[in-house]
């Protein structure tokens, strides 16, 4: 294989995991922008969504579109209760207290989902079938097609909604300046919620579409949580456009270091670059700067 | 540093020094042993958290690479013990010092990302670089600690060592922050540009803080190196990082004795806990939560000094 | 302590010519005055006329765009605000910025801050001199709370204690710093009748103690009561300065209160 088709393969590759990447990084800024918190329980939602899949497919042998459906649901509710019970009954609403609970909800799920569905890793089907493609001589499987394809869908139908209906206008609202949100008549609480609520529904259209490739266990939550915070970080905090060119870079970033340096540190790529930026542009690559000199 | 500080120090250097006598077996010296080591580290990163009013998420990579450096000075390189603890201390605060200096520049919670990114790193070059580290299957042969020949091979031995350097900690930080510098410290905690104002280079001061506070969890980590003659990088992962913070949490931010209680309590937590068996995991997430969601001062309000609430007449306590 | 070193009537603070943008938005424009030492100067002018600004830039808080400010004739726009404080200028805020913390008498302990000079290992340490200088910390930190009728709370929490004597205390910080130079950001918004007046006798008091005042405030009873020298600004620039008696009669000064 030439270099060049190699770089190819490394960065379609690269461009998969990206995607997933993207998914989680938006779910972090959709919390974030609305409270401001950091959701390290995000990666867990990933998790679930692959485990609520194995669970409804597999176990419980439902059609794949009804088990689909399913899984989003539940773990679009976990994120739900985790605002309404945690978060909004802490009696500080000190942003490290919140932050320290989503870990503590992080470390809850981990265990519980220890307890259900045991330490050893499991799997789903890919969607469409094993057999590999051919894309300008690079080696595409299927399922990152579908991958791809759905993380596009995600993102297009999640501009809509930010951009075309009230609700998702009212939730930039929140983001942009929750006191005037308050002012307006804009139920902030409601909203809060909402960002939750969707950000499971996120996470588990992730861990759906990656448990084929990658597997899942209960604990997987915690790696890919903290490369989906670093996609966003890359991408500039809080911009959806960036989440998604976090990701897709990361993603890419991370391919590139396992194939042409070495693939035993290729976690570490992920941190790498995070440093990187953050020491040469500390808002992100889409971010705006806002760096004040006192 | 106050009448009551100077009781406190005296009831736990008391209760210190008899526990022993009352304990059943070796096992519970371990736990205490492990107990004071993290109660040095929880206490310098209750300076930055507290004081500097800055995170790290990655201090389980300052305690590993206290650990895993004087281990590789001691036995690669031949050094001796002390001095190697010593060299270990200060190339883990000049890394600090090279992370703090651009992060802690900027407006924001750079620190925790830096710090989180950092551990990560670290741990994965704990593992994967096996031939300095030993890889997965850890460090072994390390030696033990002694000092001028008199060797601590018990864990008796052992614990009185760890709890004398445990309390020297504890009182250096006591006096420092009833210094010109504690006090510098949380002005600039809670009202950084009033502090500028008043004359108070709080940039020097944060990173500073953090420096002390990676040196003392290198200082934690050695001294743990050395106690178990073994270690691995398990020990080190981002997961150590959430608990220390979590001590901090728990004890009460800015509240030293807090933080002694809270190292203490979450050390012997997850050891109990091991009777519940798989259930355990899920049962320290929980416990977490409920005190988090809570108790977010601390567990102990009588002690605890959180920035809006101590006494309004009378001496202020810590 | 709060005896002044400089001679009478030396220039203290040169502004020059000095500029500074929020944006697209000019909050100072071309500004140029000098202040002499041993003075009550007052800052006065409309709202927005950027007289907080101006504090800001003194105090290093606020970059310049341009032009240079002169602290006994040293150029100081380009220092940190920590590093201008230690030089001996000290400010107050608009709503005062305590440590509420910490105690009242903790405060003014820290506004000695660059007065003093135990470090890390002194405080850690306890040693023989960190132990004296403390000791004179707190003596000199009370008789500061003393001056300023706030002994009697010196164990306070610095919130617990009311508007009036929140200002007051944070003037008594800044006066820990033993500064050459006070800023007051309108000292008395917020004061009744009562506390405007005993605030008022208090400035004074300082000024006799050898001390130069910039005053920033919008109680014209005040300003006119105890200003030696008035300088307005309006839109960013001056428009007159002088004696309060003729400011009072300036023409453009009516009128930019009245005005526009």
């Amino acid at each position: 294989m030439t270099l060049s088709l190699q770089l190819f393969q490394f960065i379609l590759s690269g461009l998969t995991t990206g995607s997933t990447y993207a998914l989680i990084a938006i779910g972090f800024s959709l919390i974030h922008n609305a409270t401001g918190i950091v959701n390290f329980a995000q990666g867990e939602f990933v998790m679930l969504g692959g485990m609520f899949m194995i669970t409804f497919y597999s176990f419980l042998k439902l059609p794949m579109l009804p088990a689909f459906i399913l899984t989003v649901f539940s773990v679009a509710a976990v994120g739900l209760l985790l605002e309404i019970g945690p978060i909004r009954r802490a009696k500080s609403k000190e942003i490290l207290i919140l932050v320290m609970i989503t870990v503590g909800a992080s470390i809850s799920i981990k265990g519980l989902s220890m307890v259900l569905w045991g330490k050893n890793p499991m799997t789903l089907p890919p969607f469409s079938g094993e057999a590999p493609l051919f894309f300008y001589g690079a080696v595409i499987m299927p399922q990152s097609i579908w991958i791809f394809g759905i993380t596009v869908g995600v993102v297009f139908a999640l501009n809509y909604f930010f951009k075309r209906t009230m609700t998702g206008k009212a939730m930039r609202a929140v983001a942009a300046s929750r006191r005037s949100a308050m002012l307006t008549g804009i139920p902030v609480d409601r909203m809060i919620l909402l960002s939750f609520t969707l950000s499971g529904a996120l996470g588990a259209v992730a861990g759906m579409v990656l448990t084929p490739i990658t597997t899942t266990s209960y604990d997987v939550g915690v790696m890919l949580g903290l490369k989906g915070f670093s996609a966003a970080i890359l991408g500039g905090y809080g911009s959806m456009p960036g989440a998604v060119a976090g990701g897709l870079l990361l993603g890419v970033f991370e391919s590139l270091g396992a194939g042409l340096i070495s693939s035993e540190y290729k976690d570490a790529v992920a941190f790498l670059v995070l440093l990187i930026i953050l020491f040469l542009k500390p808002s992100g690559i889409l971010g705006r700067g806002r760096l004040r000199r006192i | 540093m106050g009448t009551k500080n100077k009781i406190y120090l005296l009831i736990f250097t008391l209760i210190i020094l008899t526990i022993p006598a009352a304990l059943q077996n070796n096992y519970h010296l371990m736990v205490l042993n492990v107990a004071a080591l993290n109660i040095i580290v929880v206490i310098g990163l209750n300076l930055l958290i507290g004081y500097a009013g800055q995170i790290s998420l990655g201090h389980a990579a300052f305690f590993g690479l206290g650990a895993y450096l004087s281990a590789i000075f001691t036995v690669t390189f031949g050094l001796p013990l002390w001095p190697a603890i010593i060299l270990a201390m200060a190339i883990t605060g000049m890394i600090a010092f090279a992370i703090g200096i651009p992060t802690l520049k900027l407006e924001g919670h750079y620190l925790v990302m830096a710090t989180l990114g950092f551990n990560i790193i670290i741990y994965i070059v704990m593992i994967q670089l096996e031939t300095v580290t030993g890889g997965p299957s850890g460090f072994a042969g390390i030696p033990r600690l002694k000092i001028a020949g008199f060797v601590f091979d018990s864990d008796l031995k052992i614990y009185y060592l760890l709890w004398a350097v445990s309390s020297g900690v504890l009182l250096l930080a006591l006096n420092l922050i009833h210094s010109r510098v504690g006090r510098a410290m949380a002005a600039l905690s809670h009202n950084e540009i009033a502090a500028r104002c008043a004359g108070i280079d709080t940039e020097n001061y944060k990173v500073k803080i953090f420096v002390i506070s990676a040196a003392l969890a290198s200082l934690a980590g050695s001294l743990y190196a050395h106690y178990l003659t073994f270690i691995s990088p398990g020990t080190f992962s981002f997961f150590y990082s959430i608990q220390v913070v979590t001590m901090v949490l728990i004890g009460g931010i800015g509240s030293l004795w807090g933080s002694v209680l809270g190292a203490i309590l979450l050390t012997v937590l997850p050891e109990i806990l091991h009777a519940a068996k798989e259930y355990n995991v899920l049962i320290y997430g929980i416990i977490l939560m409920v005190v988090l969601i809570f108790f977010p001062q601390g567990l102990f309000p009588g002690i605890a000094r959180v920035f809006q609430k101590r006494k309004v007449d009378g001496q202020a306590e810590f | 302590m709060l005896e002044k070193a400089l001679p009478e009537d030396k220039t203290i603070l040169e502004i020059r010519e000095i500029t500074l943008r929020f944006g697209g938005l000019e909050a100072l424009n071309g500004l140029s005055f000098s202040i002499a030492s041993h003075q009550i100067v007052s800052i006065i002018g409309p709202n927005g006329a950027g007289k907080t600004t101006l504090l800001n830039a003194i105090s290093g808080v606020y970059p310049l765009d341009s032009g240079e400010i002169f602290f006994r004739g040293m150029p100081i726009s380009r220092l940190k605000s920590f590093q201008i404080a230690a030089l001996g200028v000290n400010r107050t805020f608009q709503q005062a910025q305590l440590f509420s913390n910490m105690t009242v008498l903790e405060n003014v302990m820290v506004g000695m801050h660059p007065r003093t000079k135990s470090g890390f290992w002194g405080g850690m340490l306890h040693l023989a001199d960190e132990r004296r200088e403390e000791k004179m910390i707190q003596e000199k930190a009370k008789t500061l709370l003393n001056f300023f009728g706030l002994l009697a709370k010196a164990d306070w929490m610095a919130g617990h204690i009311s508007i009036a004597e929140q200002k007051r205390l944070e003037i008594c910080r800044a006066m820990a710093g033993e500064p050459e130079l006070l800023l007051l950001d309108e000292p008395v918004a917020g004061l009744n009748i009562r506390e405007t007046e005993a605030m008022g006798d208090l400035i004074i008091q300082l000024k006799k103690t050898g001390q130069t005042i910039i005053l920033v405030e919008h109680n014209m009873h005040l300003v006119m009561g105890i200003s030696d020298w008035l300088i307005v600004l309006h839109h960013g620039s001056k428009i007159g300065e002088g004696h309060p008696e003729e400011m009072q009669k300036d023409i453009r000064v009516v009128e930019a209160y009245l005005g526009a």
